[in-house]
């Protein structure tokens, strides 16, 4: 019986390659074990309970400061001197100080530390972003990671995989975001509960890394283990110039059994926005009316590259920001940072009257850095807008792709790019 | 071992900000978090909630981050067992390696109310509505799983592996 990318993977990482089936248990050696200062904290209290002195690998464990960091108040500050004592006291190769960090999972694909054909796991539940490179990559809870980070191993249950083909050519200002919202929208926040998704088709041959990690990123908004892409060309070029060892390229067998197979039309597809409080309630941006906004967030782990900048800016360009709205930009890295500067991305966002910040989760979570107050109204770029998420419980957060974001930024309410931008 | 408690009724797709708002996760001991457990969509919640008590939701439960600060604020506001129709993946793993007893009953929600006593066996996985007198029997966990629950955890079965594996 043939198998999906996910189980080829699992097999490839364990003693027992023929019992890995969908449904059964195994127990899976990983590759790189992740943590960041809101997560760490609980999984170094739970490493000092299991009675071992050092981490299985000082190389593959890798502690990232980006939820509340730079250090938003004094427990956060503790939350990450914890991570740091830790990091030093074994001796890890990759803890990434504020100055040299970035958010995690724009970070750790763009150091070569993740890789094809990798088991990743880390605690934080956008860890799936790795599935872009063709990694099985999942969150889990600081325990699990506590026990990755003694043993070198994880129990999973091998996950049954959905298959989503993408097929036509793009429209206008429509990218990763809106693929992978329109299909949240159609599955579910728990339409791939437990599952893996292969996300692949033509639409996905010429989609860029940078939209293939978007989507793969809120494949965890469906409910999904992992969200997997396969290795092309694109993949190859991305991670041989970046890469810290070698790698293994898995591809489904042809007689691979999948749960379900979904076809998308994404020529169809127009650019989306989630309304509150889940990400499925996506809908063509054309369609929403008049809704005035106070904010927009422009970063996260979800649309923090480069290429998210530089569709932003080819909106901002010559455009002001509208004075009821605060817009603020995240570069998801130093490295993005700075490029961004470098290409004076930067300079046209703060010329557009936007805020740009150093690299943080911040606002994402409604920790710092643009936390909304009753009644406030965001259009994001990030990727959850549950009740809370980015500030007071009344708050509102609108979920889209940095084109819909900057055009809002740019009209004051909802809008789309075209709107903004005319039909030239 | 059976557990006993007044019922918590909550819906669909209970997500892990509302379970615990990420502005609190500026700390981590279970008795900080329990305090601000289920605030932001039952603010009530947290002062009124009595050792034993048990959740009951519907799908979902758990969805979004893969903070284990979700099942400790349940677990430290003395909350006994949460009962849904289905779990998040991640707050599933985090439940049962954390030692909060879980179990899917999509029945049991349907037919249970806020302010209705159960009594739960965790053993049988046996559900009882003392308010309406009606049984009903939870999903089985998988055997695999059993091992860790019995072992009161992820951390204390792996511990026993590590020595074992040592000697």
């Amino acid at each position: 019986m043939g198998m999906t990318v996910a189980e080829k993977i699992i097999a490839a990482h364990t003693d027992e390659a023929d019992h890995t089936r969908p449904g059964n248990f195994v127990e899976a050696r990983v590759d790189v074990v992740l943590a960041n200062d809101i997560t760490a904290p609980i999984a170094i209290r739970e490493f000092a309970r299991l009675g071992v002195d050092r981490v299985f690998d000082p190389e593959r464990i890798v502690l990232v400061p980006d939820h509340f960091a730079p250090n938003k108040d004094i427990k956060s500050a503790q939350q990450c001197q914890v991570m740091r004592s830790f990091a030093r006291a074994q001796g890890l190769t990759h803890y990434f100080e504020v100055g040299r960090m970035g958010i995690e999972h724009v970070l750790l694909p763009e150091q070569g530390l993740v890789l094809p054909g990798d088991v990743v796991v880390g605690a934080d539940s956008h860890t799936c972003t790795y599935g872009a490179l063709g990694a099985f990559a999942t969150g889990m809870g600081s325990t699990d990671i506590a026990v990755a980070m003694a043993t070198g191993r994880i129990w999973m249950r091998v996950p049954e995989t959905i298959r989503i083909v993408y097929e036509g050519k793009l429209q206008p200002w429509v990218g990763g975001k809106d693929l992978i919202l329109y299909t949240i929208g159609m599955i579910g926040v728990s339409g791939a509960l437990y599952k893996a998704i292969e996300f692949s088709g033509p639409t996905i041959d010429d989609l860029s890394l940078a939209g293939r990690f978007t989507m793969a990123n809120m494949a965890i908004e469906a409910g999904a283990k992992a969200g997997l892409f396969l290795v092309d060309d694109k993949t190859r070029a991305y991670v041989d110039a970046r890469k810290v060892r070698d790698y293994t390229v898995y591809a489904p067998d042809p007689d691979a059994e999948y749960t379900r197979t979904l076809k998308i039309d994404a020529s169809a597809i127009t650019p989306q926005i989630a309304f509150p409080y889940l990400p499925e309630n996506s809908r063509p941006v054309s369609d929403v009316g008049d809704i005035p906004i106070d904010q927009v967030v422009i970063g996260s782990c979800t649309n923090g590259r480069l290429e998210d900048l530089r569709v932003a800016a080819e909106i901002l360009r010559g455009r002001r920001v509208d004075p009821r709205v605060r817009c603020i930009v995240i570069p998801g890295s130093q490295k993005v940072y700075l490029d961004a500067l470098r290409e004076g991305l930067i300079e046209e966002f703060i010329t557009a009257g936007a805020a740009v910040s150093t690299p943080t989760c911040g606002p994402c979570l409604g920790g710092h850095m643009g936390v909304l107050a009753a009644g406030e109204r965001a259009v994001s770029t990030t990727n959850r807008n549950f009740r809370g998420r980015m500030g007071h419980p009344d708050s509102e957060v609108y979920l889209a792709g940095p084109a819909v974001a900057a055009a809002s930024a740019v009209a004051g309410r909802i809008a789309s790019p075209e709107e903004v931008v005319g039909c030239g | 071992m059976r557990l006993r408690g007044k019922v918590w009724k909550y819906g669909d797709n209970v997500d892990t900000d509302a379970i615990i708002p990420a502005r609190y996760l500026n700390e981590s001991s279970a008795e900080a978090l329990s305090a601000h457990c289920m605030e932001d969509i039952d603010p009530g919640f947290a002062s009124a909630v009595r050792e034993g008590d048990i959740i009951v939701a519907g799908e979902n439960f758990g969805c979004g981050s893969s903070r284990e600060h979700a099942p400790l604020s349940i677990k430290g506001a003395g909350v006994s067992c949460v009962i849904a129709v289905s779990f998040a993946r991640i707050f599933y793993r985090n439940a049962i390696n954390i030692g909060l007893p879980i179990l899917e009953s999509s029945q049991a929600v349907a037919e249970t109310e806020a302010g209705h006593v159960l009594e739960v066996d965790l053993e049988r996985g046996e559900v009882r509505n003392l308010t309406t007198g009606r049984s009903y029997r939870a999903v089985p966990y998988p055997e695999f799983m059993l091992e860790i629950i019995a072992a009161g955890g992820l951390i204390p079965y792996t511990r026993r592996r590590i020595e074992m594996e040592g000697g």
